[in-house]
C-alpha cells in the first residue's frame, strides 16, 4: 500500500527526542542527513522540491523551554526557539517593549503559516530575505545554542556566513534568542517591499532604528539593516557612522540612503533586478530613516 | 520508513491512526479519514485551500506532519456543521455569493471562523489581512469579505439572544 500521494513528501524518518542532549547527539551522529524540525515551513517546501534530501527530521519544538516568551525588566527578552510568529505578534510583552519585532513578524507570509513558522527557524535558515532578521540584528539578538559540548552563546551579528549558511555545526540546536533591554527612547520601523502588500517574500526589506545618544556629535544613534540585497542580511555600519557625525536633517537622511544603496550588493532574480533593488534600497532607506527620525520627535 | 500510531480528536471524534513519517496532515485527512472537504492546492503553504484548525489555530495542513498531531484537536470544514446547522460563516458566505468554483471555500471558511473566534467584529482591513493566505481566482474577494462581515453580524445577533 502506498501512502504517498502527489505531491507527497519524500521518505524520511520522524524522530522525537526526549532531551536536548539526545537531540544534539542524534543530529551530530547523522551529520548531513538529519535536520532539526521547528515549524517546517521552509523544510517541507525544499524537501518537496528535491532540494533537501534529509533522512531524518528531528522534532525539537516540544523540548523544555523552547516555547517560552519571557520578559525580565532588568535583563531583557528571551524568546524560545519554538515560539511561532503569531505569538510574537500578539504577545503584550513584545508589543510593549519590542514593538519592532511584532511589526516585522506581522509582514511574514499568511496567518496560517505564521501559526507554524518560528522566528528562530527563520534565522537558522539564514535566508538573506528574512523579514524579522533586520529587527533581530539591530536589537542585538544573542542566540543560545545547545551543542554536543553544552550550551553556548553566539551574537546574531556574526552568525550568518552566506545564503543558507550560518555558524551552526552538526549537533547544534538554537534553543532561544535573547534581546537586551533597549536603550531609552529607541524607535524602529520596518518596510517590506514585496510583489503585493502582504505575505510575499521581500524584494527589499529595510529596518531602521534610532535612539538619543548624548555621546555622539549628532545626538542620535541611528542604525539601518537591509534584507534581500546581499548574500547575508546586512547592517550598514557606514549609515550609522555618517548619521552619528552629521546633524540629522532631510539632506543628511538622503545622503545616508545613498550610502546604503552603495553598500549593498544585490543580484538579479525572479523577484527583481539588481538595479531595481538598489534604487528601492535608496528610496525605502530614506523613507524608513525619516519615519524613525519623526518618531524620535525631531 | 517508520510508522507511528497517533491519536487525535478530529471534528470531535477521537481517532487512532497509523501514519508514516512523511504523511502530511492533509494526506491523513483526505486519504486515511476520507475527509475530502479539505483541498490539496499548491502543497507549498501558499494557497490556503488545505487550511484546518489545529488546536484552535488555522494551519496549512500540507505543511504539518500527521505524526506531529499526536494528542491534537483538529477541525476541518466538515466539522463546522453543528447539529445539522451551518456555521454562520458558511451561511453568510453562501448568501453573499462568496462561492463560485468552490475550491478555495473550505480554507476560506476555516480562516474566517478562526478570525471571528479571535476578533468577533473585524474591520475590512482585518478580514483582508486574515485571508491573505487564502487565494481565490473566481470571486475577486469582495463577496467573500462581504460574507465575513455578514457572519460577524449574525454572530452578534445570535449572542445577543
Amino acid at each position: 500500500m502506498s501512502f504517498t500521494a502527489h505531491p507527497g513528501l519524500p521518505e524520511f524518518d520522524y524522530i522525537k527526542p526526549q532531551s536536548l542532549t539526545e537531540a544534539s547527539q542524534f543530529l551530530a551522529a547523522h551529520a548531513g542527513e538529519a535536520r532539526p524540525l521547528m515549524g517546517g515551513t521552509d523544510i517541507f517546501v525544499r524537501m518537496r522540491d528535491g532540494l533537501w534530501k534529509d533522512k531524518y527530521l528531528v522534532d525539537v519544538k516540544g523540548l523544555p523551554g523552547m516555547g517560552e516568551i519571557h520578559f525580565d525588566p532588568s535583563m531583557g527578552l528571551t524568546l524560545g526557539a519554538a515560539v511561532n510568529m503569531n505569538r510574537v505578534i500578539h504577545s503584550p510583552e513584545i508589543q510593549e517593549n519590542y514593538p519592532l519585532l511584532a511589526e516585522a513578524a506581522r509582514t511574514c507570509a499568511s496567518y496560517q503559516l505564521r501559526t507554524r513558522a518560528t522566528l528562530v527557524g527563520n534565522l537558522c535558515n539564514a535566508s538573506p530575505a528574512g523579514d524579522t532578521i533586520g529587527a533581530c540584528l539591530l536589537l542585538d539578538g544573542m542566540l543560545s545554542i545547545h551543542s554536543l559540548d553544552g550550551q553556548r552563546q553566539e551574537p546574531l551579528r556574526s552568525f550568518f556566513l552566506g545564503p543558507g549558511r550560518s555558524k551552526l555545526q552538526p549537533g547544534d540546536i538554537i534553543t532561544a534568542i535573547q534581546f537586551p533591554l533597549l536603550p531609552e527612547g529607541l524607535q524602529g520601523h520596518y518596510i517590506k517591499h514585496g510583489r503585493n502588500k502582504l505575505s510575499d517574500l521581500a524584494i527589499v526589506g529595510v529596518t531602521a532604528t534610532g535612539c538619543p545618544d548624548d555621546g555622539l556629535p549628532s545626538g542620535f544613534r541611528i542604525q539601518l539593516a537591509l534584507a534581500s540585497v546581499a548574500p547575508i542580511p546586512l547592517v550598514i555600519d557606514q549609515v550609522e557612522a555618517f548619521l552619528s557625525e552629521n546633524t540629522i536633517n532631510k539632506e543628511t537622511i538622503s545622503e545616508a540612503a545613498l550610502i546604503a544603496m552603495q553598500a549593498c550588493n544585490p543580484i538579479d532574480d525572479v523577484r527583481g533586478s539588481a538595479r531595481y533593488r538598489k534604487l528601492m534600497v535608496r528610496n525605502l532607506s530614506k523613507k524608513a530613516l525619516t519615519v524613525v527620525w519623526e518618531k524620535l520627535g525631531s | 520508513m517508520a510508522f507511528h500510531k497517533i491519536s487525535a480528536t478530529i471534528n470531535g471524534e477521537l481517532e487512532e491512526i497509523m501514519v508514516p513519517s512523511n504523511m502530511t496532515l492533509l494526506q491523513m485527512l483526505r486519504e486515511s479519514l476520507a475527509l475530502t472537504g479539505t483541498k490539496n492546492g499548491c502543497a507549498a503553504g501558499e494557497c490556503g485551500a488545505c487550511t484546518v484548525l489545529l488546536n484552535g489555530e488555522p494551519v496549512n495542513s500540507c505543511m504539518v506532519l500527521a505524526v506531529e498531531c499526536e494528542g491534537a484537536e483538529i477541525i476541518t470544514v466538515e466539522g463546522l456543521l453543528q447539529d445539522e446547522q451551518l456555521d454562520p460563516v458558511q451561511e453568510a458566505i453562501i448568501q453573499s455569493g462568496g462561492v463560485q468554483c468552490g475550491f478555495c471555500t473550505p480554507g476560506v471558511l476555516i480562516s474566517s471562523r478562526a478570525l471571528l473566534n479571535r476578533n468577533p467584529n473585524p474591520s475590512e482591513e482585518e478580514i483582508r489581512e486574515a485571508l491573505v493566505g487564502n487565494l481565490c481566482r473566481c470571486t475577486g474577494y469582495t463577496r467573500i469579505i462581504d460574507g465575513v462581515q455578514k457572519a460577524a453580524r449574525i454572530n452578534a445577533v445570535v449572542q445577543a439572544r
